[in-house]
């Protein structure tokens, strides 16, 4: 087990990168502390599989270094880095039972056949694969090769970090969830880093303690879940998170007090900025006024999801989300929404810039 | 299940049309022939099995039956490991891929006579290149028209010219098709390159390859063309195959009793290994 580090990571698939644009990773500073559980989150083509891959030696990055307690491995092969990795399809050895699949990465580190027994046995166990391990590893459902893949990951004992790249792409929704409360409940048995790789944000907040958001081959924020959603560091990660995705409105800043189509709006405390920004707040803290405060709206749509509501409320031709428990207007009626202070927060070019403090009414 | 859609026939009924013109009928024409004796002005006696028995009985056939046993034996085992060796030689991708394809694809475009006359010229003792070159060069006597186990290393060598292309192209397309990720485990996995070799890409290329053997195996079992050019069965009988002593007894001496009974024990035979052949290899496919 390790903490691993990644310092001034760049890289290109290009031989002879030109400028920004042929790098599939921009800069990347970061530590993955030993045991954590991580996952790296982004949509598709924002480089996570190509950070990935660097970490495990598949690839060699064009700038930087990876280190593993301090060690250097940027040049080290896969096999040597200690390493494991689940693909986003199952790759198992068709030829071989399931046993000897597990066994696999320890017989071809020359490990004594009682010590072998004892970890795949082990690993079955935690997997409750144990009735299968006799069969050929060809004829299983996608679900259970998917968790022997990620078996011959977890066997050996001294393996530094197990990464998972959407390993759960071909696996039926009703199985996903389990798979992955059985990779969670892994986690805090075997104590591994891991390092989940995924598109779905359901995904990556259930599993990880911190999760690492990347756009274009940068990272954009590295918080717990609950950071993610409260603080968006980066309008980006207040779009891709969430469901609706935080309200991203235009502003005016004049005198360190933010107008949105004229009207005041109370931010979360202190903004140094002036002229055009954007005012951030998830449509969770927005609420209907009852007491005739608030801005004007006029409601568009109302989908009810069950649990609660979502309502698209149109504001000076700028659509705001708001998610309601209980009572909802219909469609066509006109308005005031409140948004809750504390939660309103305030973006320059795409990037946060309010501090928490005393609101600025 | 039985299922109870008899119009199917109506649609399959082009196709039977088609095959019983091409194989079935002339093919009941040589049954005709097999139980039957000739003497010309279209007199034909009943004759029975005994056509049958006369060639299985014969040494002469025995003798073709082992020749051909023996050359289809050795083009196997040389083509099919070195096809697969080619195939995982060839580079995956870049500018070398299409060359590779295309040159491996040359000799199996070649006429199969052609390839006969080819050879047969290329290995002339004193103007083929190869002829003149183990003969004058290195000084090691071979002429293949004297020799027996020199026509046979050429019958043999064409053939590998020939037909190497085919299994190397099959194998290739089945290593192709393997993702990458699978790669990228093996290594993870610290496995070396033998085990890569045995547990991914061999049992990945399995189906391809069967197709491969069983194709060579009825092509190399009825061979024909190129070794009648090349030696013309020759010298004395020994690269006389079966379908060269068929076509003896058939054309060369006109019993076409015997030659139509030794044609369909000839095909009996072809037949029956390939269906054994395809049988043990795609067993445990259904096994689940």
């Amino acid at each position: 087990m390790a903490q691993i580090k990644l310092s001034g990571l760049r890289h290109s698939y290009r031989p002879d990168p030109q400028g920004e644009a042929d790098y599939a990773l921009k800069k990347i500073d970061l530590t993955w502390e030993d045991g954590g559980a991580y996952a790296l989150l982004g949509p598709s083509g924002c480089g996570k599989s190509t950070l990935l891959n660097i970490i495990s030696g598949l690839l060699v990055p064009s700038e930087g270094k990876i280190l593993f307690n301090d060690q250097d491995v940027t040049s080290l092969a896969p096999a040597k880095r200690n390493i494991a990795q689940v693909f986003q399809f199952p790759v198992i050895y068709d030829t071989m039972t399931v046993y000897d699949n597990l066994a696999f990465p320890l017989r071809n580190r020359g490990r004594d056949e009682d010590v072998v027994e004892r970890r795949v046995t082990a690993i079955a166990e935690m997997l409750e694969v144990t009735e299968m391990l006799k069969t050929r590893a060809s004829n299983l459902s996608p679900d259970n090769k998917q968790k022997i893949s990620m078996g011959r990951g977890l066997v050996r004992e001294d393996v530094n970090v197990v990464m998972f790249d959407e390993p759960l792409t071909v696996i039926d929704p009703h199985l996903k969830w389990k798979l992955r409360s059985k990779l969670k409940e892994l986690h805090q048995r075997v104590r591994a880093t891991m390092i989940y790789v995924t598109h779905d944000q359901t995904e990556a907040l259930t599993f990880a303690d911190q999760v690492v958001v990347m756009q274009d081959g940068e990272v954009v924020q590295i918080g717990t879940p609950v950071e993610l959603f409260e603080r968006p560091a980066h309008t980006f990660v207040g779009h891709f998170i969430g469901s609706p995705g935080m309200n991203v409105l235009p502003c005016e800043m004049k005198d360190g007090a933010a107008f949105f189509g004229g009207e005041r709006v109370v931010l979360e405390g202190p903004a140094e900025v002036g002229g055009a920004a954007e005012i951030g707040i998830r449509p969770e803290f927005v609420s209907l006024s009852s007491n005739g405060t608030g801005i004007a709206a006029r409601v568009r749509k109302v989908a009810d999801i069950g649990r609660h509501k979502v309502v698209e409320a149109i504001v000076h031709d700028t659509r705001v989300h708001a998610i309601l428990e209980g009572e909802a207007p219909n469609a066509g009626d006109a308005v005031r929404l409140d948004f809750k202070p504390s939660q309103t927060r305030l973006y320059k070019d795409g990037w946060l810039t309010s501090r928490p403090g005393e609101g600025t009414r | 299940m039985k299922t109870q859609y008899q119009r199917a026939w109506l649609f399959v009924t082009p196709v039977l049309l088609l095959v019983a013109f091409n194989a079935l009928i002339p093919m009941m024409t040589v049954v005709n022939y097999s139980v039957q004796e000739t003497f010309g002005d279209n007199l034909f006696f009943w004759q029975g099995l005994d056509w049958f028995e006369q060639v299985l009985r014969s040494e002469r056939f025995h003798n073709a039956l082992g020749r051909q046993f023996l050359f289809t034996f050795l083009i196997l085992i040389i083509e099919v490991p070195l096809g697969v060796a080619i195939a995982l030689a060839m580079p995956r991708k870049g500018f070398w891929v299409p060359v590779c394809l295309v040159t491996m694809a040359l000799p199996m475009l070649i006429p199969w006579n052609v390839v006969g006359a080819m050879w047969n010229i290329f290995t002339l003792p004193d103007i083929g290149l190869l002829g003149y070159l183990m003969n004058h060069t290195l000084g090691i006597p071979y002429d293949m028209t004297q020799d027996p186990v020199a026509a046979w290393v050429t019958i043999i060598v064409m053939d590998v010219w020939h037909w190497t292309s085919l299994v190397v192209l099959l194998a290739y397309a089945g290593l192709v098709s393997i993702p990458y990720a699978y790669y990228q485990a093996a290594e993870i996995d610290a496995a070396s390159n033998w085990a890569v070799f045995r547990y991914i890409q061999l049992p990945k290329m399995k189906t391809v390859l069967t197709i491969a053997i069983l194709l060579r195996f009825m092509d190399s079992f009825n061979i024909y063309t190129e070794p009648f050019v090349l030696t013309g069965g020759g010298p004395g009988n020994s690269t006389t195959l079966l379908s060269i002593d068929l076509v003896k007894i058939a054309l060369g001496q006109f019993d076409l009793g015997p030659a139509a009974a030794m044609s369909l024990i000839y095909f009996a035979i072809t037949l029956l290994a390939s269906w054994l052949f395809y049988t043990l290899m795609t067993k445990n496919d259904n096994k689940s």
